[in-house]
């Protein structure tokens, strides 16, 4: 185990000027506001440009495959902007399948396609649930007969705009991914309306759906556990950037806010809470790029790091989100201020990948602090 | 010009090659390290340093410590060598920083900080020892006399000299009538008393200053410059305690583990998940630390030092009433109740007792848990300061 770098480079600096700039002029929250009850609760224009134009689809895609061989120290910088301005674009499901893919790109129809995801002129998802925790077992719910797969998966993130769809299936060889057309006959997918008004997730019915298979057995297994374990450490990302926003709102907030002929800020009760949420955000910002420099590095460590993270993360970015509404008052109630839509991002994507305590699990097991 | 890595690699080498640490009289060898500037390499040539890179000092002691040489014992002297050396250098003059630094540096004098008082603890400024001026002191130097009563001093046992902060002014408002003084601890009208804690033993003392006489020449700064003097020390001191970046499992969580290990037949689901919690909280607070140390070797200081100080405070006490609780009924025993005045207090050595005792001071020395958290939402979220009566009046009409 070598010494983390936990600061940000000059190059992910830069990244982040970019994508933050994007996202102030075209993703501030009140279009998020007014698109979700739209026909079209994802902006995926802004999800080409973002893929395309910044190129953030293809930062874990190697040069060889026509990527920009960066790691996930970058794309979590980006993770960090997509939280902060809560966008409502198919991120999650974009980490999952690149991670996947990009496993399997040996196999011909999956060279042939990733230039296509890696634009962002095709979307894909993987289908399992938003809540599956990355160290459980490989999921059993689909059957694959020759190419037929036939089952259902339920919340699927992103799954009303994928193109592909990578489905994790048990064959006559044991655990298989195989890649999906979402088009083909056999496909059926239905909508749930989400907690969280930016990221929508689905249930995928399969009847004897036609996919080709991508990986098989071991390998399957593995490059599955592996892209949710980058998925969830990058979650971890966008959790810290969301909850940097939720702070920085909030102090803003308590400067110009007046009662009692003081501004609120000046009041103990506030200022200490507001000290106390900035030091979680320091230390969620610590275990995050650790996480995303681990990830990079790919080292033996990779699991704890992750664990580590969002155990941390993903209650911390609750109680940010929380603090925000709290600290607003009656303001943070009313439909027309953001602080529903914070919250409910911070509250789904903490149920996402596991909750902290399924993560502590996991580092008990790792650290060696075996259960009674 | 600077000295950089390997140039100092080299001065290192000459150094040793020259002077044989396992044939010299110990202090003879730090002396002359002192003076070849290998003791603290970022400060001036003259001074025990060469005007290096901070950042280059690891590299340095790693070399004297591979070559078996003797250490400056740095735990025994840590006001000294933390707070005391830097704010000479940066307050004091000339000749205050060749009389001061070098026994400092080598543990031949040991420092101590008269700075906290029963009335003063984190309103420090409103402090209320005395130091009076008085012209015709020995021969043609004016002199200060200084009354009051100090207390939470550490090594004031074995100190030669102290920091101290005395009122000049009562006139003024309370931070511009302080002055800051270097204290001659063997003088008369000093005395010391150990302060017993509730763990037993005595880390700190009391300090009784009556009527003791300091010399114009031990002044560090200007009349009345006392306060910003002060702080520059206390800056050190939040760095000093919230810096440092332990090994993951190398704080006090590191022992609870252990006995966790230890006992499987004391474990508890309830207790389990405890333990993941404060084992997560502890390696936030460790990377938290190491990303500090990151940015200042970077040059860029980030504020996270109070934040950590907050965590580890609020970790030491959590994971020790922990360890209480899950070993049951060797908990409830205490391994020593003797009083006695401790060199240096090392957690790992003691009961756990004792752990659970000492860690309640944790949130209390070196600034409150909620001073911290002030310092936090004023200067860096820029939050308004409270509301204060006392800051613009005189300090003789304070309330006390």
């Amino acid at each position: 185990m070598s010494a983390p770098d936990l600061l940000y480079s000059e190059v992910e600096e830069d990244l982040r000027a970019n994508v933050r700039r994007l996202l102030r002029d075209r993703c501030d929250w009140t279009a998020v506001l007014a698109r979700c009850e739209t026909d079209e609760p994802y902006d995926l224009a802004l999800w080409r440009t973002l893929a395309g134009e910044l190129g953030l689809a293809s930062l874990l895609v190697s040069e060889e495959l026509g990527g920009a061989g960066a790691s996930t120290r970058e794309l979590s910088v980006v993770a960090e902007e997509i939280g902060r301005s809560v966008a409502p674009v198919p991120f999650l499901s974009n980490l999952l399948t690149t991670a996947t893919l990009v496993a399997c790109a040996d196999e011909p129809r999956v060279r042939e396609l990733l230039p296509q995801f890696i634009d962002g002129s095709r979307l894909g998802t993987v289908a399992v649930g938003l809540t599956t925790v990355p160290y459980s077992a490989f999921p059993q719910s689909v059957k694959a007969e020759g190419t037929a797969l036939s089952g259902s998966v339920s919340a699927v993130v992103d799954l009303e705009v994928a193109d592909y769809v990578v489905v994790p299936a048990v064959d006559a060889d044991g655990a298989a991914l195989y890649l999906v057309d979402a088009s083909v006959s056999g496909v059926s997918r239905s909508a749930t309306t989400p907690l969280d008004l930016t990221r929508r997730f689905g249930t995928i019915t399969l009847d004897r759906a036609v996919g080709e298979r991508i990986a098989s057995g071991a390998d399957a297994e593995r490059i599955l556990r592996q892209a949710l374990v980058t998925t969830a450490g990058l979650l971890a990302a966008e959790q810290v950037g969301l909850a940097q926003k939720c702070l920085d709102v909030t102090v803003e907030y308590a400067k110009t806010r007046y009662q009692f002929g003081r501004q609120i800020g000046s009041f103990q009760a506030i200022k200490h809470r507001l000290a106390d949420l900035w030091a979680g955000v320091s230390s969620a910002r610590a275990v995050a790029r650790n996480a995303a420099d681990t990830l990079a590095r790919g080292d033996d460590e990779t699991e704890l790091a992750v664990a580590i993270a969002q155990a941390y993360c993903s209650d911390l970015v609750v109680l940010a989100a929380e603090e925000h509404l709290q600290l607003h008052g009656g303001i943070g109630m009313t439909w027309e201020h953001p602080a529903h839509l914070y919250l409910g991002r911070a509250k789904s994507s903490q149920l996402a990948f596991g909750i902290a305590d399924h993560h502590r699990q996991r580092i008990g097991e790792l650290a060696d602090l075996p259960m009674p | 010009m600077t000295v950089d890595a390997d140039e100092l690699r080299g001065i290192v080498r000459g150094f040793l090659a020259a002077n044989d640490p396992r044939g010299m009289d110990r202090l003879d060898f730090l002396r002359a390290r002192f003076d070849a500037g290998l003791a603290w390499v970022h400060f001036p040539a003259g001074l025990g340093g060469l005007g290096a890179a901070r950042e280059l000092q690891p590299l340095v002691d790693a070399a004297f410590a591979e070559a078996g040489a003797p250490d400056n014992r740095p735990h025994l002297n840590s006001i000294g060598l933390g707070m005391a050396a830097p704010t000479i250098l940066r307050f004091g003059n000339d000749e205050q920083r060749r009389r001061y630094l070098r026994p400092l540096w080598t543990g031949e004098e040991i420092w101590c900080q008269l700075f906290s008082e029963p009335g003063a603890g984190s309103d420090l400024a409103s402090l209320a020892t005395r130091a009076v001026r008085d012209e015709a002191g020995v021969g043609s130097e004016a002199e200060w006399v200084v009354d009051g009563q100090k207390v939470w001093t550490s090594l004031a046992h074995r100190a030669r000299w102290a920091i101290l902060v005395a009122r000049s002014d009562p006139d003024q408002p309370k931070h511009q009538g302080l002055t800051y003084f270097i204290c001659d601890m063997t003088a008369p009208g000093v005395e010391v008393r150990p302060l017993r804690q509730i763990t037993g033993e005595a880390e700190f003392n009391e300090v009784f200053l009556t009527g003791v006489r300091i010399p114009d020449s031990q002044r560090l700064g200007e009349i009345g410059q006392g306060w910003q003097v002060a702080l520059g020390t206390l800056m050190n001191e939040r760095v000093a305690i919230g810096g440092r970046a332990p090994a993951r499992e190398g704080g006090l969580i590191g022992i609870a583990a252990e006995a966790w290990r230890e006992h499987p037949e004391k474990r508890t689901h309830g207790l389990h998940n405890r333990l993941l919690r404060l084992w997560v909280d502890a390696e936030a607070t460790r990377l938290t630390s190491l990303r500090l140390r990151q940015q200042l070797a970077a040059g860029d200081p980030g504020p996270e030092g109070s934040a950590v100080k907050i965590a580890f405070a609020e970790l030491n006490q959590a994971i020790t009433g922990f360890e209480l609780e899950f070993l049951g009924e060797p908990g409830l025993a205490y391994d020593d109740w003797t009083f006695h005045q401790p060199e240096f207090t090392d957690f790992a050595k003691r009961g756990p007792g004792f752990r659970y005792l000492r860690a309640k001071g944790n949130s209390i020395e070196g600034g409150t848990t909620e001073i911290l958290r002030n310092i936090i939402a004023e200067r860096v979220l820029g939050l308004p300061p409270e509301s204060r009566t006392d800051k613009d009046r005189p300090w003789k009409e304070l309330p006390r």
